[in-house]
């Protein structure tokens, strides 16, 4: 399996892909392998897998905390080839969602031979710009791992470009300028980027930050090829369990579905 | 005698230096831009901001002229030869970056990028503090030029310097406890980062050290290379000669690279940075990165940082808010790579005793920042004896301190610092 594969069989299903995040390890290490399985059942296409950090930049209060909790409980940077690993055995597909200084600090070429060999696909990397990526894209290359960077509303047409000429797997699109965390409305500003982003690759969309409901998911699966949610599965994972991610992951499918193929532009 | 009639506050920003960065921002391995896509444009809007300002005889005239004229530069260089006596004999000179306009160096960063933030057409400013120094100054650049003022500052540091909190306030500013993470400085960077991301088409994130994604490093050490470039004039006119060492406090790094800055190409001169070492180094509470950190990415660049094996961040420690910071600007990461300056960690004990020694010698109470130099210079003193000359960047003063350094002396009891037991406000004159 490989992130093109997921893509493909959502393609013949006539749907865009359902991308779920939580951190691992959250609330502990066979807590949070539960969890994921529960999204994968619910009907996630994808599983974004977090590394918690003690300093993300990107994230919102949710994430945040979720992550605080995790590193308070002991979960350590080993820890996620196995919760990648036991998602692989259960049949998922993972990607992972790392801020770089824990990949720098493990080692990058380790840390890439290390998360192919758990049958990990890929990394959304959230502060790793093209540009100071040498070191990840040899490595990414040598271990067949995909390598996903972020395109932001704020992005110029030449950055839109070379992002997406480093991406493989698939294009990440900000839908807003902001942070994690579940909102009400998807901005404007989401069908541009997206449109904007498609002229210069052949390689799918994924839309992320602020999704939460079947009817947000929808709408974002009517203009972009995945609909990532963060911050809502943390919140149906604290309040739920896996009973709450199961049922959520089935929600968000369903608006997934209800969307239909992507119009093409 | 003449003050520096060579060298304008301007200068450093419209001379490059022999030591910039490549045109991405690194600094041999270190530096760059760690950070998220959604932060480029901004950063390049910045970087080209910058660059014409750096050739804009109009920005290079308001600078100066306030820094002449409100700042108070160019500021002195005192010898404080009692408190030689207690370094060895050597001859110590003060650069007096205390007696600038809201009591520190970084006056001398935030008029710059203030001025800055008007030419690019915004009109909020954002800004992280640890001690308070950088957020009082950025709060008054802002009252001064009319732009709209929020300072992060981490909740412990909220209270231990409470009177920076009012100061800002009474500005105009928006402070805002951080109540994440570590609740210090790293923390209200982060939270920093988090609005910017968010307003940044509105707003600029006035950040106040050499850290963080390029420019900033290149740019806020553009902006302190007047302490340098003054203080080398001002010593070869004083004493005929360069001196043999220049010590300064390092937290993230800027008032030491300022001063360093002027005496990179002079082999003669050990530049040497005082790390906070808080209950000592090998208690592991302390905030030494440099001399025990490792290489990392953190807030945007690459550098030194202080982390356990999974690349988590780790607390720093210091009695001093303004140091207690576990990363440091790419350029010192650099210097220390190349071994043309010097870091050493310079405990809590040491700083009091230094800060109190420099009070009561020379009649300065020091910024405890600033007291972890004075502490270096006399370590610096008793190792190269009587002939030595040292120049010591004093980069602030204390009167923020006088609460911190009340209780360590034991002047007053902990809890009659603010409050009586009663949670009433004392008086003027303390209790009856």
């Amino acid at each position: 399996m490989t992130v093109a594969d997921v893509f493909a069989r959502c393609a013949t299903d006539n749907r865009g892909a359902l991308v779920g995040y939580l951190p691992a390890g959250y609330p502990t290490v066979d807590d949070s392998v539960d969890l994921m399985n529960a999204m994968v059942e619910g009907g996630c296409d994808l599983i974004e897998v977090g590394i918690p950090y003690s300093d993300p930049v990107m994230d919102g209060p949710t994430i945040q905390a979720a992550a605080e909790t995790a590193l308070r409980n002991g979960v350590r940077l080993r820890d996620l080839f196995t919760v990648v690993e036991r998602i692989a055995a259960a049949g998922g597909s993972a990607v992972v969602m790392t801020y770089f200084n824990p990949v720098l600090r493990y080692g990058v070429d380790a840390f890439a031979r290390d998360l192919a060999s758990a049958g990990g696909l890929g990394v959304i990397t959230p502060d790793l710009i093209p540009d100071e990526a040498d070191e990840w894209l040899a490595a990414s290359q040598t271990h067949g791992l995909d390598r996903i960077f972020l395109v932001a509303p704020s992005s110029t047409e030449e950055r839109i470009a070379s992002t997406v000429a480093a991406c493989t797997g698939f294009v990440y699109a900000t839908s807003i300028m902001g942070v994690t965390g579940a909102r009400d409305s998807v901005a404007d500003v989401a069908p541009e980027i997206v449109a904007r982003t498609r002229p210069h690759t052949s390689l799918p969309i994924g839309v992320g930050l602020g999704v939460r409901s079947a009817e947000q998911a929808e709408q974002v699966a009517s203009f972009a090829d995945a609909v990532i949610v963060g911050s809502a599965f943390v919140t149906a994972a604290t309040d739920g369990g896996t009973d709450g991610v199961r049922a959520l992951a089935a929600d968000l499918a369903g608006g997934v579905r209800r969307a239909g193929a992507r119009t093409p532009a | 005698m003449s003050a520096t009639p060579g060298v304008k506050p301007s200068d450093g920003v419209a001379n490059r230096s022999g030591h910039d960065p490549d045109e991405r921002g690194h600094f041999g391995r270190y530096g760059g831009r760690f950070v998220p896509e959604a932060l480029v444009a901004a950063l390049d809007e910045l970087s080209a901001a910058y660059e014409k300002a750096r050739h804009d005889d109009e920005f290079l005239g308001e600078l100066d002229r306030l820094h002449r004229d409100y700042t108070g530069r160019p500021s002195p260089l005192t010898d404080a030869p009692k408190l030689g006596e207690h370094a060895g004999g050597a001859r110590i000179l003060l650069k007096r970056e205390d007696l600038n306009h809201t009591g520190s160096h970084k006056i001398n960063n935030v008029l710059g990028q203030a001025l800055l933030t008007k030419r690019m057409g915004k009109k909020r400013v954002i800004a992280e503090t640890g001690a308070g120094q950088h957020g009082v100054a950025t709060a008054t650049a802002c009252a001064l030029l009319d732009l709209e003022c929020i300072v992060y500052m981490g909740e412990v540091d909220t209270a231990r310097q409470a009177l920076n909190v009012a100061r800002m306030r009474l500005l105009g500013a928006t402070v805002i406890p951080v109540k994440t993470g570590s609740r210090t400085l790293k923390d209200a960077i982060n939270e920093a980062l988090r609005d910017w991301v968010t307003n940044v088409d509105s707003t600029h994130y006035l950040l106040g050290t050499v850290a963080g994604p390029h420019p900033f490093p290149v740019m806020v050490r553009d902006f302190h290379r007047v302490i340098g470039m003054e203080a080398r004039e001002q010593v070869l006119e004083r004493t005929g000669g360069l001196p043999d060492a220049v010590a300064a406090c390092v937290g993230g790094g800027s008032n030491a690279i300022g001063i360093f800055h002027a005496f990179i190409d002079d082999p003669s001169v050990r530049l040497i940075g005082f790390e906070p070492g808080g209950d000592g180094v090998e208690t592991g509470r302390h905030g030494a990165t440099l001399a025990e950190g490792s290489p990392g990415a953190l807030h945007g660049a690459m550098s030194y940082l202080l982390q356990d094996e999974d690349g988590q961040t780790s607390e720093s420690y210091s009695i001093s808010a303004g140091l207690d910071y576990p990363g440091v600007g790419p350029e010192h990461a650099l210097l220390k790579d190349v071994g043309r300056a010097e870091y050493q960690p310079v405990t809590d004990a040491e700083a009091m005793e230094a800060f109190s020694l420099l009070s009561r010698t020379e009649g300065i109470i020091p910024a405890i920042e600033s007291a972890h130099a004075v502490a270096g210079a006399i370590r610096l003193g008793r190792e190269l004896g009587p002939d030595a000359t040292i120049l010591v960047n004093l980069s602030g003063r204390g009167d923020k301190d006088v609460d911190t350094a009340a209780k360590w002396f034991g002047m007053i009891a902990e809890d009659e610092s603010a409050e009586d037991a009663d949670g009433t406000a004392i008086a003027d004159g303390g209790r009856a």
